[in-house]
């Protein structure tokens, strides 16, 4: 049996179903995330000093590059978008490939901050803003991972569908975008939140 | 996102490199910013407008808000509303406690 409206839309919500399923999962991803800042707030308000994220070792000059990459990496990733709807497979790949290397640097210049900060003996369990660093930019690390697997399986073996059926490849990728570009939207809120103030 | 075709994509595309300058400037812009040491509450007021500037940005062209179906808008209207409670509620949750301090 066919899974129903892969292309065309339905005609009630005059959206194919994968669109607005990823739309009320990141609804519920903004309550998750919104669940942990919300946290934040209430602590940093709860809390008789609060450090500023320098004092507390944060490398904002590798935060900023880290974010530059995630920008970046978010417009490759709509241009791959477009190479599909242009029906241009080399851009697609070079631009995939692309977003997938932005996302895996993010994650090395992550680990190189983390384990600057465990050489230096500061653990989640220091103190309560490490702690909620530590939550914040694990989980958006985690999610930041989950989106580089499924682009890596949309350039790689999934990419196979761009031949067969490139109106549903196209889908695809638009929701593997909308992930995308979400874990970018959270870091523009992490990065000015942890780091800078 | 309902214009598709390849005239209008090449065109979005501009528009796309265009929004990744506009999000690089606003990020030079807010590092630079935290460094001129403003008190708590206009460096949180600053950072904060600059992060939803950017985050529309993304929001509206690399995730096509600005042309949507209204499904998808109802929606954000619903978790907008949901996000605001849960960032709001409990801090006022705590307001008699600072009050009484």
């Amino acid at each position: 049996m066919e899974i129903p409206y892969t292309v065309e839309p339905r005609p009630d919500t005059g959206l194919y179903n994968a669109k607005l399923g990823i739309w009320l999962f990141l609804a519920s991803e903004v309550m998750l995330f919104g669940a942990l800042f919300s946290s934040y707030v209430l602590l940093r308000t709860g809390a008789p000093v609060w450090p500023h994220g320098r004092d507390e070792g944060l490398n904002v000059p590798l935060a900023t590059l880290n974010t530059l990459i995630l920008i970046a990496s978010s417009v490759t990733m709509v241009m791959a978008w477009a190479s599909v709807k242009l029906n241009d497979r080399k851009k697609y790949r070079l631009y995939m490939g692309f977003t997938i290397l932005c996302g895996l640097a993010f994650l090395v210049i992550k680990g190189i901050e983390y384990a600057h900060k465990f050489e230096t003996h500061h653990y989640p369990s220091t103190n309560t803003f490490l702690a909620i660093y530590f939550t914040l930019t694990g989980l958006h690390g985690l999610h930041v991972l989950g989106g580089m697997i499924v682009n890596s399986y949309f350039w790689g073996p999934g990419a196979k569908l761009f031949a067969r059926d490139p109106e549903r490849f196209g889908n695809r990728i638009e929701v593997a975008g909308l992930y995308w570009h979400f874990v970018d939207l959270v870091w523009i809120f992490l990065f000015p939140t942890l780091y800078l103030l | 996102m309902e214009h598709t075709d390849p005239d209008s994509i090449r065109r979005q595309t501009k528009i796309y490199v265009a929004v990744f300058a506009a999000l690089a400037t606003l990020t030079i812009v807010t590092v630079t910013v935290s460094y001129l040491h403003l008190s708590a509450v206009p460096a949180i007021a600053v950072a904060l407008l600059i992060a939803s500037i950017k985050g529309s940005l993304v929001a509206a062209y690399f995730m096509h808000l600005i042309d949507e179906r209204k499904a998808i808008y109802a929606i954000l209207i619903l978790t907008v509303a949901f996000f605001a409670v849960l960032m709001f509620v409990p801090s006022f949750g705590n307001w008699d406690q600072r009050i009484l301090r």
